[in-house]
């Protein structure tokens, strides 16, 4: 071991050289006893047999354009993406007009990265928002300024996919929110009223909410008047996914302190003031991972609207693959499927750990 | 500590601020504060003592309705403590308080943690406030730290910027619970010092405290409290060295070793 001086030019001594860098790394983590020594050439050895033969199948001996003869290749059938793409992302859109939806899903996931900055949260983001929205909804539905109407049946794949999981997200956590504080308030009533709601919704699963809302809902309706299923299952959803939350952020209130309270109100600060600038504000904080969770497994589940007849991303890929010329190669359809579900559900897990750590200020 | 008198202000021809009449308590079916009668003046420092739950921190937790009493009357600056909301938010933005466990807000830096209550209940304009804020951090000597959080701060630090979020409402009265208890022994003087020199500007202060020797020097009044009943009350040269009540002679041997 030899000597070295610091900053401060004090004698420090270096470690041992075998306990830092990958070497040091290797022998602690994956060489440290007999046993573990076993386990890894185990493990190295079933990633050996098993990733490069995955790879060999989905890159090297795949076919990848729409002509390519599947059947006769012994790789992955790309093909069956690349020929069926549009299909499978925008369900019965019309084709030839499908820049009006990818200009749209393009303006959402821009404005959806620029919100994810919080120094941008201001209210100009605030008509960004408001102003895209509406362009969004224009471009998907036309029917003005010379834009061809497209039937919101038509509507499908990835716009519907993304249409319910960020509006139905965004209106559950809100709403999630209100449930919790709502549980907690000292109103009978109101009380009364969250508790039912949350322990009936928890108690209730996805499939029967949205066969409710396709079936029995309309039943109560008057005559000649209807919801369209998409926005019956938009509501499903957002009922559903806001009494999870509600219950997420009520174990987030329940772990303030109740000095946070004592000061807020000792200094005057009424009901509102005190949760929207002192409780909620760390409370929300509290439960990041937990409602990062909820949303993502809530994204995940917008899949169910395919037993209401909605055209999904999962269920456009269904239709594509009922094709007869495509039997056979759903594994391919569905690591695609995958994919761009995780993509997503990754983008919120990251987003979320960025939160936490921006808003860790040193908590006592 | 510096057991002298700080520089006396002479109280007794200032009028009443807060009047307790026959105040009890219960929490459930206990009995926590007895026939409770007190009245402060303007400018009026009282320590409150006792042994532990006496009820001395549920009493002065009363006087800006942290607590609920349920018999008697409790007036503050003229006003009756009800369940009407606006009296008690009117209240409570005139009287200062200081917890034991200082209860800043972790999530706002420290000028926001000052400017806070002036800008959302007393409707300052933000620059203002900030002025304000700065001029009481000034005062309580860690201006420069007004950009931190709460959590990188000492405990005496933190509470001494606790001290000044109460301070910039313009309090008429401050409430102080067991202001230093929770503080490592070096950084008790710091606060104290804080507080003496509140006393001497003349704010009506009604501190609950284990320090005697701040009684001794900065309290008009002492009040000795247990088992929810107000004792003995006297100022402090008679209440330490004669004391009447065989129960504050005990407590009084036991804490001044």
């Amino acid at each position: 071991m030899e000597a070295r001086r610091n900053k401060k030019n004090e004698v420090t001594l270096k470690p041992p050289i075998a306990s830092v860098g990958i070497l040091g790394w290797m022998r602690k983590n994956l060489f440290s006893t007999p046993l573990n020594t076993i386990l890894t050439l185990i493990i190295i050895s079933l990633f050996w047999f098993s990733i490069l033969p995955f790879l060999r199948w989905a890159l090297i001996d795949a076919s990848w354009l729409p002509g390519a003869n599947c059947k006769e290749s012994g790789g992955a059938c790309w093909s069956v993406i690349s020929s069926n793409y549009k299909m499978i992302l925008f369900g019965f859109y019309p084709q030839d007009i499908l820049w009006r939806p990818i200009t749209a899903i393009l303006m959402l996931i821009t404005l959806l990265f620029i919100s994810r900055n919080r120094n941008y949260w201001n209210s100009f983001l605030g008509y960004a928002w408001g102003i895209s929205l509406v362009i969004i909804g224009i471009l998907l539905k036309g029917g003005i300024f010379g834009l061809e109407s497209v039937e919101i049946e038509k509507w499908g794949g990835i716009i519907l996919t993304l249409l319910l999981s960020v509006f139905g997200l965004t209106a559950a956590y809100p709403l999630g929110v209100i449930l919790a504080l709502g549980r907690q308030s000292r109103m009978p009533m109101i009380k009364t009223f969250c508790v039912f709601y949350i322990e009936f919704i928890r108690g209730v699963p996805l499939i029967s909410l949205l066969f409710m809302s396709s079936v029995v809902f309309p039943l109560f309706l008057p005559k000649g008047f209807a919801i369209h299923a998409v926005l019956r299952a938009q509501v499903a959803i957002i009922m559903f996914t806001a009494a999870y939350i509600a219950e997420v952020v009520r174990g987030g209130l329940q772990g303030m302190n109740k000095g946070q309270y004592e000061a807020a109100d000792s200094l005057g600060l009424n009901y509102s003031q005190t949760m929207r600038l002192i409780i909620l504000p760390q409370a929300l904080k509290i439960v990041i991972p937990p409602s990062v969770s909820i949303l993502i497994s809530a994204f995940k589940d917008t899949s169910l609207v395919v037993i209401i007849g909605l055209y999904d991303l999962l269920k456009t890929t269904k239709t594509a693959l009922s094709e007869p010329k495509w039997m056979g190669f759903s594994t391919e359809a569905y690591i695609f499927l995958a994919v761009i579900y995780f993509i997503c559900c990754f983008f919120m897990s990251t987003y979320s750990r960025k939160l936490e750590k921006e808003l860790n200020t040193g908590l006592e | 500590m510096n057991t002298e008198k700080t520089n006396d202000i002479d109280i007794s021809s200032e009028e009443t601020i807060i009047k307790i009449v026959d105040m009890h308590k219960w929490y459930g079916d206990f009995h926590v504060l007895k026939n409770i009668n007190l009245s402060v003046k303007k400018k009026e420092r009282i320590v409150v003592c006792g042994p532990s739950g006496s009820g001395k921190s549920t009493l002065i937790r009363c006087i800006n309705r942290l607590e609920e009493h349920q018999k008697g009357q409790i007036i503050v600056d003229g006003i009756e403590l009800t369940k009407d909301l606006k009296n008690i938010e009117k209240v409570r933005s005139e009287v200062g308080m200081v917890f034991q466990h200082f209860n800043l807000f972790p999530h706002l830096t420290i000028l926001e943690n000052l400017t806070l209550g002036p800008i959302w209940v007393r409707k300052t304009p933000k620059k203002e406030a900030e002025e304000i804020a700065m001029y009481y951090l000034k005062k309580v000597m860690i201006s420069e730290q007004a950009a931190k959080f709460p959590g990188q701060l000492s405990g005496g630090q933190q509470q001494r910027v606790a001290i000044a979020r109460s301070l910039c409402m313009k309090p008429n009265i401050m409430l102080f619970d067991e202001a230093t208890s929770a503080l490592d022994p070096e950084m008790v003087k710091e606060v104290l010092d804080v507080m003496i020199s509140l006393a001497q500007e003349g704010m009506t202060m009604i501190v609950v405290t284990h320090e005697m020797g701040f009684a001794k020097s900065v309290a008009h009044r002492v009040i000795f409290m247990d088992e929810g009943e107000i004792i003995e009350e006297n100022n402090p040269e008679d209440f330490f060295n004669h004391p009447q009540n065989d129960r504050t002679k005990t407590f009084l041997s036991q804490i001044l070793y």
